[in-house]
């Protein structure tokens, strides 16, 4: 098994005429998904080139058309939060938004909008899902990865990559790698995706990739001792010499008011038995060493 | 974003917050003419986007327009915290009976936003939450629901002023929730305001930060930046579309992917090293960008070394390579470069890079290249 994405998958591609969406649907295609439509407004009927997938002009078509069931997201910032609704309201279950650049006010409404309702969202400014071997949806390099027993969420793009090629590398396969995304205010959050792979009997365990700003880690670290976890969890946090006021690179990698330090993260994740690798090439070892 | 406290008190007084008389002035005349027509006595303060120019001497009482023209003199061209004062703002003297602080922010763990009242204004809110807790009051604004009057009302009546002042300062509370949804802020913050001897009510200070990823609908706050007050590097990186962050170190840091990055400056601090810099040229490493952010880490002061790391994803190590070496063979880098590269083909990026016959360093492993580097970096 897997978690979010698997091949079950019937996936829309919002923007999926646009230079990213067009790219990445063949590069989805390729590794095997099941893409079933394209959405963008206004090109509803037309074709894009070397792609044999149907385009409608609104997602609530697509979903009627191809008995959709996940989208994914490549429409420009300022369109993408209307993007992740129009999704929400044609019934789709999982919505993973690519897209970098949402202002912080777009997202709180579509988070307090879609709240306690039957969908969950990935991202948005995130490199997707991929479950090795069945699904892939997002930006990522498929190649890296390789079928396995170990999950992988993260806030981080390349970093995720990095940490995938190692694991990869060391021969230590992936049940499903999430990037959970780089913005203050994220869909799912590690505390909505632990559950879940604990609750899938393919996964053994758990490498957290997290970052200085907010609590998150922190909420995660909450979340391992709160009752007896099957899954085990390493981690890395990215930051450590980070200076306090200044945004890396990522909307939400700030320390602020004193908050949010990746050595308070550490510190956090330690006391609660979570081993934390203090450069990225440790993380295949204590993969492997975690009592399981 | 960051602005002025002149904008944002321009920005309270259009959103209907009632705010002390003040002027603008670049030049001691005009700090005397804007008092003569406020009347003295005025306060003449310094606008810096950094904290703490009162005690820095940035903020001044003046009785006449002589002083008022003396004071300005000595504030404008003042360095505070690195920042050069080239505007001040001349404001009105309040006669204070009591000082509050009034503010808003988004609160990152609560998905939603936090208003902030307190009964200990004008010092450091930070500095009362440590020590004086029991003062700060905190109500909790839903993004989709808003903040309603009573709301605001609740807060006010708890900070123990005349029921008059309370009154007003609710009104405030509600105004300033407005203009912050409305402009796209991450902070709006008044400290202090302030409650008269007659129980009215008014800001004295006004301070607003915004998100960056709102500018594209925000024209009118966007045209408020001053990159005067901005390190120029990250200006330029900023134009380039490229994510910029200078440290001051003497290690230049180009990588793809800002965790990526964050994690470069990590191993190089480790391992003894002073990054001058991060700089994330996004999740693809185009040959374009990776000039564009050469040109930009070049121009670090004491710069030493270059170390570049980068994954080769769906950009493969050996495009990647193929990329770095035309970049090289064209610019004339007087630093010493230190590439470390993995993903795809990697093997072949790196065979790549070490035949190009430039004078690059390339290692597997980012502690090894962070050695390297902070070994040839020290002087």
């Amino acid at each position: 098994m897997s978690i979010l994405v698997d091949s079950r998958t019937r996936l829309i591609v919002q923007g999926i005429t646009g230079r990213d969406g067009s790219f990445h649907a063949r590069q989805m295609i390729d590794y095997g998904t099941n893409v079933v439509a394209g959405v963008t407004p206004g090109k509803g009927g037309t074709r894009v080139d070397g792609l044999d997938v149907p385009v409608f002009d609104t997602v609530r078509e697509a979903v009627e058309a191809a008995q959709a069931n996940a989208s994914v997201i490549y429409v420009p910032a300022s369109a993408s939060a209307d993007a992740i609704l129009e999704s929400a309201d044609a019934g789709v279950q999982l919505v993973i938004c690519i897209t970098e650049g949402i202002p912080v006010n777009d997202m709180l409404r579509v988070h307090h909008l879609l709240a306690g309702g039957n969908i969950t969202i990935v991202g948005p400014n995130c490199p997707g899902v991929i479950s090795p071997g069945k699904c892939k949806v997002g930006i990522m390099p498929g190649f890296i990865h390789k079928p396995g027993r170990v999950g992988v969420v993260s806030r981080s793009g390349t970093l995720t990559y990095e940490i995938v090629y190692a694991l990869t590398q060391a021969g230590i396969g992936q049940s499903t790698c999430v990037g959970v995304g780089g913005d203050p205010v994220i869909g799912s959050k590690f505390t909505d995706l632990l559950p879940k792979f604990e609750a899938d009997p393919d996964t053994d365990a758990v490498v957290l990739v997290g970052e200085i700003g907010g609590a998150d880690e922190e909420e995660a670290a909450a979340w391992y001792t709160r009752s007896p976890r099957r899954i085990r969890i390493v981690a890395f946090i990215a930051g450590v010499s980070a200076p306090p006021g200044k945004r890396m690179g990522h909307a939400g990698a700030i320390i602020s008011g004193g908050k949010g330090t990746a050595k308070d993260k550490i510190e956090t994740l330690m006391n609660h038995g979570i081993p934390v690798a203090s450069d990225t090439s440790q993380i295949p070892d204590l993969v492997k060493k975690v009592p399981g | 974003m960051k602005i002025h406290e002149y904008q944002a008190r321009s920005l309270f007084e259009s959103a209907g917050i009632p705010v002390a008389r003040a002027g603008i002035a670049q030049t001691p005349s005009e700090a005397r003419a804007v008092a003569e027509k406020l009347g003295v006595p005025v306060a003449v303060k310094a606008q810096v986007h950094v904290g703490g120019r009162g005690k820095a001497g940035g903020v001044k009482l003046a009785n006449t327009p002589s002083e008022v023209e003396t004071a300005a003199r000595e504030i404008l061209g003042m360095k505070i915290k690195g920042s050069t004062v080239r505007t001040v703002l001349v404001m009105e003297k309040v006669d204070i009976a009591q000082e509050l602080y009034l503010g808003m922010v988004f609160d990152r763990d609560h998905r939603g936003y936090t208003v902030i009242a307190s009964s200990a204004g004008g010092i450091d809110i930070e500095e009362v939450s440590a020590k004086t807790p029991e003062k700060i009051h905190r109500v909790f604004v839903h993004p989709v629901q808003g903040f309603s009057p009573h709301q605001a009302r609740e807060v006010a009546f708890r900070l123990g002023v005349p029921k008059k002042a309370s009154l007003e300062i609710a009104r405030t509370l509600v105004l300033l929730h407005r203009v912050f949804v409305q402009t796209d802020a991450t902070l709006a913050e008044i400290n202090p305001y302030v409650v008269r001897p007659d129980e009215t009510t008014v800001a004295i200070d006004a301070k607003m930060n915004f998100d960056d990823n709102a500018l594209f609908r925000q024209k009118s706050v966007e045209s408020m930046r001053d990159t005067g007050e901005e390190e120029p590097l990250e200006v330029e990186a900023k134009n380039a579309d490229l994510a910029y962050v200078h440290l001051g170190g003497d290690i230049g840091i180009i990588g793809n992917g800002a965790g990526l990055v964050m994690t470069t400056l990590d191993v190089v601090t480790a391992a003894g090293g002073k990054p001058a810099n991060f700089l994330d040229i996004g999740g693809s490493s185009s040959p374009e960008k990776v000039r564009r952010a050469m040109e930009i880490v070049l121009k670090e002061p004491g710069l030493r070394v270059i170390f570049i790391n980068v994954f080769g994803g769906i950009t493969r190590c050996d495009d990647v390579a193929n990329g770095l070496v035309q970049v090289f063979k064209k610019m004339n880098v007087p630093s010493p470069i230190v590439i470390r590269m993995t993903g795809t083909n990697v093997d072949q990026g790196m065979k790549i890079l070490n035949d190009s016959g430039l004078n690059l360093k390339t290692f597997p492993t980012m502690q090894a290249a962070a050695k390297e580097a902070a070994r040839l970096a020290k002087p």
